[in-house]
């Protein structure tokens, strides 16, 4: 029952993840893109949509991510390059994705999609107590881990991280050492959206095969408050999706075994405790200072 | 080829008026073929969508009812925004204004008098300020992120809401359904012209508030305040303003706006405090912030534009069967369309060859 | 631009009027709370409307309109003036939340015939109201439950604490007790009618905790697909959703509307309509079971005696039953009162949960 209860978590956790790792290096790179939950659900119509036509998830994942990166696009294109305003651009996007998956998603309404089904390693899988939970989970589970350990490496032990995060410290001084700024945070961007279009994939290709309006139901918001949680630090992050996912499950375990406390307030939890954490985190100023990428939203012009 | 922005010298007079047209014009055009792609005629469901609604009177007064929360949380947005302080949580105020404001009638239903409804409407006001003023508080003390902890206090709101009116403040005789009792005549918010349609006295505070404000920002110290601490807290501070006490003011006029919106909403148009309160004007009201520009004469027609699409889209589903996911996609459209030609007003945009770029800047290297 | 507005408005009135050719004999509209797409309550009401417009003929007969996602507040007062205006001769408000609405714009279009599903105001002669007794398939369930379960114990994923939803998980018991009188039910409230994610997830909690059927009060198919991974037995809700648990599906409380939006409408076009306040059952075809599957034939005879038995009159909710707390509710052999019923605010004796006041 632990094990099962920790992979009811784990996949509670993993599309928040992903998404708040992709906005992580968004984030980084001194760009608030507020759009997640709109490149997410065109992710999920988009994955289920080809997972169902193929017949293969992995394609589904793969167009998933290709679909959110170039929905991102958008974004960049508007922000990046005609400078709008982040926040209300970021709003605009996810307006536009909820409707716009509405309408290509009203042909998979009904229908059962294909599952990305879990993998099973001989032996190793039936250990006990931790068997299932290391070596029997679906592949995008491990990608996720692997992922955000790839970006704590690119951000803290690579040159180009190195050159992404001055980006986001810093563009006029990143600018005048020469460095694209606006190209690297296209690319930012770009990541971000593929990121936020694999979540989605996971929730109409794992979470729960199926496509159904607004099935994102507010997870972008969330992935996004995680990376301020985290105070911009990956590992930050995972820890953060794992809590969040484990709250969650928890209010519904603590009603399962008849507690009588108000539901509502059990769901809040989770909210309220986002809120705590934050105070808890932003407190201490000058670690906070160390972390925040100090041009976050604050929109580029190269003088001329 | 690139595209470049030079930046003008001034902000272009010209571009600021026609901003809204260009993008208005460019949306249409977007939407027309959005609109075929379904296989619908495009000139009709654009009719449906713009001049429809505005043919009878009944129509107008509704869209009134629509686009008065809208205006009234927007122009407090708006000055928010215009400080650098980032509300995303209007939701939340707008229905702690609505709670606090329905405590009395759901409270003291013996309690008639016409001083309830002004009793009320402050009550809103000040539950809508009070909840506001926790992520201000957050994030004076303790430099926490405003846009999350105001978001995620929206939820929180939703929530205990709903615990309110299926609970504690459920209307005994309401056959256990959620919701309050309705409340009495002295407790509601009068239509305006109740012969003509719904439109209720919402509509009017919102222009009012939409003209206090306008004035506050134009020819008030405190307007100035507002901007020079937005655009530089630095600048602010030598000039001796708190940026402190800004982040209250802002998060505070905001909430009370908000939470005027929401009480509104329940004494006028709704009647009753139940659990489906909560539809989001306190999300969409940001795009109205951003459309109107962030002035609140701007705001008011945006909100007018905003609640348009909304009826008009209803108008378009009976008549021609155009999805309601179109609504939404239109307004994201619009949105993006306005900010794109936004640009417009502080830069040219050149179009430019690889190579003659290169050369320009090391034209200006030298 | 004045005139210019106004003759383009003039010719794409003429336009719309063109495309519609001929004039049906009725228009019915329908207002929806949430998407058609959902696959539960909305789509389910939708299909209602879609085949009572091809029994009473088709497009050249009945004109249909609707619109989705609309919101129970200063919204669906809006929405069904424009219906009122726009021509329809008979609309139905298919959520408790447009009680007011409804009435309020009843009063207003006198000539307009209302029906509001799941309310109980009646404030003018054009308002009827309709719903169903869910609750007659949930005791069924409750019967299948029992006989299926090895655990003695099922998982009930609900929504909101409305009577509506009480009833049901009452009934689940009551259904259950007749072949276990010991069966227990566990229930979470997920708090939404629609969040697959939140759904999927209350289903893995409970089975954690070792149930081993799940039913469900919400609208989603997550936790019938999380039923199937796991490889336990669930039950559909609103609609058949064998498609998602071909071996997992026992059956499903199905919300047929589709006879009577048939009958009312064809009232409206014979001139007989009138208010009426229906509550109809398994009796009158509004309930149906999806086909009973994957149990062994005792199982499925049970079930069939069960709703066989209740189509002859039988009410669930008859005598004895105790209260929670062990007090008596009703004597032996006495039939609970329809008002009670419909405003149901406590648990039978049996439910492990305590219920959210």
């Amino acid at each position: 029952m632990f094990e099962a209860i920790v992979i009811t978590i784990a996949t509670a956790a993993t599309p928040i993840l992903i998404a708040a790792i992709g906005e992580l290096v968004v984030e980084r790179s001194g760009v608030l893109n507020l759009g997640v939950e709109g490149m997410m659900i065109m992710g999920a119509v988009t994955g289920f949509g080809v997972a169902l036509t193929t017949g293969s998830p992995w394609l589904g994942f793969l167009a998933a991510a290709i679909v959110g990166a170039l929905f991102s696009l958008l974004f960049g294109f508007l922000t990046l390059t005609l400078v709008t305003n982040q926040v209300a651009t970021g709003l605009a996007l996810t307006l536009l994705g909820l409707g716009v998956s509405g309408m290509i998603g009203e042909a998979f309404v009904g229908q059962p999609g294909v599952k990305m089904g879990s993998i099973s390693i001989p032996v190793l899988s039936d250990i006990p107590f931790v068997g299932k939970l290391l070596f029997g989970q679906d592949p995008i589970f491990y990608l996720s881990i692997l992922l955000t350990f790839g970006v704590a490496w690119f951000l803290f032990r690579t040159r180009a991280g190195l050159t992404l995060r001055s980006v986001g410290d810093n563009h006029a001084s990143a600018h005048a050492l020469g460095i694209n700024v606006i190209g690297i945070r296209y690319l930012a961007v770009m990541f971000g959206g593929a990121c936020a279009g694999l979540a989605g994939g996971y929730l109409s290709l794992v979470y729960t095969t199926q496509w159904i309006e607004n099935m994102t139901a507010g997870r972008g918001w969330i992935a996004l408050a995680l990376v301020v949680f985290a105070s911009w630090r990956p590992w930050r992050v995972l820890a953060g999706a794992y809590l969040f996912g484990a709250v969650s499950i928890g209010q519904l375990h603590a009603q399962a075994l008849g507690i009588g406390v108000p539901s509502q307030l059990l769901s809040s939890l989770p909210y309220l405790a986002t809120v705590i954490v934050l105070v808890l985190i932003s407190r201490n100023r000058r670690l906070t200072m160390v972390n925040t990428p100090a041009s976050l939203g604050r929109p580029f012009v190269p003088d001329r | 080829m690139r595209l470049e922005l030079v930046k003008r010298p001034q902000h272009s007079a010209l571009f600021s008026a026609l901003s809204p047209f260009i993008a208005l014009g460019l949306t249409l055009v977007a939407g027309a073929i959005m609109f075929s792609l379904l296989g619908k005629n495009p000139v009709e469901a654009l009719y449906y969508y713009f001049i429809d609604p505005l043919r009878e009177t009944w129509s107008l007064h509704e869209l009134a009812v629509k686009a008065a929360p809208l205006i009234l949380i927007a122009v407090g947005l708006s000055v928010c925004y215009l400080s650098n302080n980032w509300n995303i949580g209007a939701e939340g105020q707008y229905i702690a204004g609505a709670v606090l404001g329905s405590s009395i009638p759901v409270l003291l239903p013996g309690f008639q008098s016409w001083i309830v409804l002004p009793l009320m409407l402050i009550l809103g006001m000040a539950g809508g300020a009070a909840y506001g003023s926790i992520p201000a508080w957050l994030k004076v003390r303790f430099n926490t992120n405003e846009i999350l902890t105001s978001l995620m206090l929206v939820y929180v709101a939703q929530l205990f809401n709903d615990w309110l009116v299926r609970g504690p403040w459920r209307n005994p005789q309401g056959f256990s359904f959620p919701g309050t009792v309705r409340f009495h005549e002295y407790a509601v918010l009068p239509e305006i012209w109740p012969e003509a349609g719904r439109a209720n006295w919402g509509f009017v505070f919102a222009l009012v508030a939409a003209l206090l404000l306008w004035f506050m920002m134009s020819r008030t110290l405190k307007g100035f305040e507002v901007r020079v601490l937005g655009q530089s807290p630095r600048a602010g501070r030598f000039a001796g303003f708190s940026s402190g006490r800004m982040v209250f003011f802002a998060f505070m006029v905001s909430g009370a706006l908000a939470g005027l919106a929401g009480i509104s909403e329940v004494s006028g148009a709704v009647g009753h405090l139940n659990e489906k309160l909560s539809i989001g004007y306190g999300f969409t009201a940001i795009i109205v912030a951003f459309l109107g520009r962030l002035n609140p004469l701007g705001v008011v027609a945006a909100g007018l534009v905003l609640a348009l699409t909304y009826l008009g889209g209803e108008a378009a589903q009976i008549s021609i069967g155009v999805s309601d996911k179109a609504v939404r996609a239109f307004q994201g459209m619009l949105l993006f369309f306005v900010l794109a030609c936004d640009t417009l007003i502080h830069y040219r945009i050149r179009f430019v060859g690889a190579r003659a770029a290169r050369a320009g800047e090391a034209a200006q290297n030298v | 631009m004045r005139k210019t507005l106004l003759s383009l408005a003039t010719a794409t009135a003429a336009l719309a009027l063109a495309t519609v050719a001929a004039e049906a004999k009725v228009k019915a509209c329908f207002i929806y709370v949430g998407p058609i797409g959902d696959f539960g309550w909305s789509y389910q009401h939708h299909q209602g409307a879609l085949e009572m417009q091809k029994n009473l003929g088709g497009e050249e007969q009945v004109e249909l309109a609707y619109l989705e996602s609309v919101p129970e507040g200063a919204d669906a007062e809006r929405a069904l003036e424009r219906f009122a205006r726009s021509g329809c001769n008979i609309i139905f408000t298919t959520s408790f939340g447009y009680m007011d609405a409804t009435n309020a714009v009843a009063g207003k279009f006198p000539d307009v015939k209302f029906e509001h599903a799941t309310g109980y105001k009646r404030d003018h002669a054009n308002v009827a109201t309709y719903n169903s007794k869910f609750h007659e398939g949930r005791y069924v369930q409750g019967i299948i439950a029992a006989k299926m379960s090895k655990a003695g114990v099922a998982g009930y994923i609900a929504s909101f604490p409305i009577p509506e939803v009480v009833m049901g998980i009452n009934a689940f018991v009551l259904g259950a007790q007749t072949v276990n009188p010991d069966f227990k039910l566990k229930v979470v409230w997920a708090n939404t009618w629609f969040d697959p994610g939140k759904e999927a997830n209350a289903a893995k909690a409970l089975i954690d905790q070792g149930v081993d059927i799940i039913t469900q009060h919400t609208d989603s198919t997550a936790p019938m697909q999380v039923a199937a991974e796991r490889g336990i037995k669930a039950f559909g809700q609103a609609s058949d959703m064998i498609a998602f648990g071909k071996e997992t599906q026992l059956t499903a409380v199905v919300d047929n509307w589709g006879p009577y939006y048939t009958e009312r409408v064809k009232a409206v076009v014979d001139g007989i309509w009138s208010q009426v306040d229906v509550w109809g059952g398994m009796k009158e075809g509004h309930v149906v079971m999806a086909p009973f599957a994957n149990m062994p034939d005792d199982v499925k005879a049970a079930a069939e005696a069960a709703v066989e038995k209740i189509k002859g009159g039988f009410e669930p909710f008859t005598g004895p039953v105790a209260k929670q707390d062990g007090s008596e509710w009703l004597k032996d052999g006495e039939r609970a009162d329809n008002g009670v019923l419909l405003g149901l605010n406590f648990y039978v004796k049996g439910v492990d949960d305590k219920l959210p006041q």
